[in-house]
């Protein structure tokens, strides 16, 4: 099992009120599995993806990720796990503008003490696998938006992460770029990536092969049968 | 690190004109600091230049009366001051510092030394054992100086250095001509010149004052004809030579010392002393080196304040950059990773305004040396200095907002706009 999650609480302090965020939230997820979590706007999915993505911890609750207790590690341990585990895509793709695609993939790598010369060749890769092997050197401004994401897909991906997690991939794409990332999506869980998407779209969760509902921090639905829903 | 060093200066090239900016207060206060040092050096250098002149290292060791040169002009032949025997002039020869000594003995000279209608006023008349323009660096420029002949049949004969010649003869050749000092003809047998010619640089009416008289005419009898012309066997000078500049102090002191262990006064403020020209020079340049160690308090305030704009450029740029930390720490950049790359930006950032100010500090001194006439002597450690000390102070003043940028929270700084 990549996640165990188990009774999540999340509490939030505003002023002097506790506004409870998640509350006894449990999801499993296996290894190679393409779960969608969805939920309208302030349902807590955010902070579900925090939590799932080590950004942040929960006010009560276990966490395992494949097999580590991680909520007991310290600041620098999460960074590693981050490092090593988890990749992630955001909705606004987060590339840093001065740098080229390449250098923005291999970012990472220098983080996880890669040498320079594989760094270069392992971003080249991971970029010919989102299929922008030709525009190594372009600089995010030169690219269209789906093809931003790619790059964001690519650099979550180049460290071999456990798990890919991404935020509302499509928010910021029209519809075509739209489906092409998802087309990736599904390819890249034929080769067996395990992928957590975070999303209020109901047409781009039915892209998962599993759907977990979550309405006001409670998980309402997760079975299989909802995945054509 | 190399890494960061390179995206450092790819971050400042981006932001060309607020980089230079928040680079200005650096190069300023560097540039000042430079600029005062490679001064305050150069006239250092020229004032041991001027006292002690290129090479010269003679030393003179007279009677002084307190703190000022017992003049027998005025005061008298002093009581319990013997006169120096040839057994002490050797005993000071012994000394390790000394190289040579000679006695001598000298008056200033107004209306005295004359030929035929031409006189000599403001100059020295001097009474010298033949040794003196050896101990003295003379070279003897035409005729001769002093033999022993001269010294034991009490010869009146004379020698002239280049100023009296050239006011006494004005061009001519003076060897073999009369002169006439105190009514008393002598008879010019050779003229005389400082091996190394040194003329003072002369900046101001302070400086003239000082180096002026060593320019002036001297004229050269045997001491054994000086009773002759004044009277009385008086008390000596003592002039040394020493090998190395830095033995001055030491030879002249020791020298005095030993003169001292003679004299039987009652009047003990009567004492022989150095006329210790490094001394001299010491507390001059202590003096200017006070003045100038106050600019350098005021550049250094300047400093300050650069560091101040570096680190509120520094939190400016954090901000801007809020995003991108945020994505760094979400994808796995540990705190020390965040705190290096902006530690790395502060310092490469204030290391080249140092450079900078070196380099405008340097035309600076170049262009007050031009204006004032001024020595400038610019040291390459002071350089080197202060741009490890920029550098140092972009990691001080860098480290606030590293700090910060560290500590960010990524969800916060990924959501920031």
């Amino acid at each position: 099992m990549i996640l165990d999650l188990k009774h999540i609480y999340k509490d939030y302090q505003q002023d002097k009120l506790v506004v409870p965020v998640l509350k006894d939230i449990s999801l499993q997820v296996e290894e190679g599995e393409y779960v969608a979590v969805m939920g309208p706007s302030g349902s807590g999915k955010t902070t579900l993806m925090n939590i799932i993505g080590c950004l942040d911890r929960p006010t009560s609750g276990t966490y395992e990720l494949a097999g580590e207790d991680i909520l007991k590690y310290k600041d620098k341990e999460m960074s590693n796990v981050r490092l090593r585990s988890i990749g992630f895509v955001f909705q606004s793709f987060h590339l840093l503008p001065r740098q080229s695609a390449l250098e923005n993939v291999a970012l990472p790598l220098s983080y996880a003490g890669v040498k320079k010369r594989e760094r270069r060749e392992r971003a080249a890769r991971a970029l010919e696998r989102v299929g922008l092997g030709d525009r190594l050197n372009f600089k995010p401004t030169q690219l269209s938006g789906g093809q931003k994401q790619r790059v964001a897909i690519a650099r979550a991906m180049v460290n071999n992460p456990k798990l890919l997690l991404a935020d509302e991939p499509t928010g910021a794409l029209d519809s075509k770029s739209g489906k092409q990332i998802m087309e990736l999506f599904a390819a890249l869980h034929r080769e067996g990536v395990t992928i957590v998407m975070i999303t209020h779209d109901k047409a781009i969760a039915s892209h998962a092969k599993r759907v977990v509902q979550i309405i006001d921090g409670e998980i309402t639905e997760g079975s299989k049968e909802v995945q054509d829903a | 690190m190399l890494e960061n060093i390179r995206l450092s200066f790819q971050g400042i090239w981006s932001h060309k004109m607020r980089s230079f900016l928040t680079m200005l207060g650096i190069i300023i206060g560097i540039a000042a600091i430079i600029a005062i040092v490679s001064t305050i050096t150069g006239t250092n250098e020229q004032i041991k230049q001027n006292l002690i002149g290129a090479g010269d290292n003679n030393v003179n060791v007279q009677l002084y009366m307190g703190d000022s040169t017992y003049e027998i002009e005025y005061s008298g032949i002093p009581e319990g001051v013997p006169v120096i025997t040839r057994e002490v002039l050797e005993e000071i020869r012994g000394v390790e510092e000394v190289k040579d000594a000679a006695l001598f003995v000298s008056r200033d000279t107004y209306n005295t030394i004359y030929h035929k209608n031409t006189g000599i006023t403001g100059g020295k008349l001097y009474g010298v054992e033949k040794e003196y323009f050896d101990v003295c660096n003379y070279i003897v420029k035409s005729g001769r100086v002093f033999d022993d002949g001269d010294v034991s049949n009490f010869r009146k004969v004379a020698v002239l250095d280049e100023d009296s010649a050239e006011t006494l003869f004005s061009g001519e050749d003076p060897v073999g001509k009369t002169i006439e000092i105190l009514k008393e003809p002598y008879v010019v047998i050779g003229v005389v010149t400082k091996s190394s010619k040194f003329e003072p640089v002369i900046n101001s009416m302070d400086d003239y004052y000082m180096y002026a008289q060593r320019s002036s005419g001297g004229v050269f009898v045997p001491y054994a004809t000086w009773p002759g012309l004044y009277g009385y066997d008086e008390p000596q000078k003592l002039v040394l030579t020493v090998n190395n500049t830095e033995d001055m102090t030491a030879a002249g002191k020791k020298s005095a010392d030993i003169l001292n262990s003679y004299l039987s006064v009652t009047d003990n403020t009567i004492q022989y002393k150095a006329i210790d020209l490094l001394e001299q020079a010491k507390e001059i340049q202590e003096l200017s080196r006070s003045t100038n160690t106050m600019l350098i308090w005021i550049a250094g305030i300047s400093l300050l304040v650069g560091g101040i704009g570096v680190m509120n450029i520094m939190l400016v740029s954090v901000t801007e950059r809020t995003q991108e930390i945020g994505l760094k720490k979400a994808i796995g950049a540990r705190k020390s990773r965040i705190l290096g790359q902006f530690l790395t930006e502060a310092a490469v950032l204030t290391s080249l305004g140092g450079l900078f100010g070196v380099i405008v500090g340097i035309i600076l001194a170049e262009v007050i040396s031009k204006l004032t006439g001024t020595l400038v002597a610019i040291s390459a450690p002071a350089a080197v200095g202060a741009v490890v000390f920029s550098m140092i102070i972009g990691i001080v003043f860098g480290l606030l907002p590293s700090y910060k940028a560290a500590n960010l929270n990524p969800i916060d700084a990924l959501r920031h706009e």
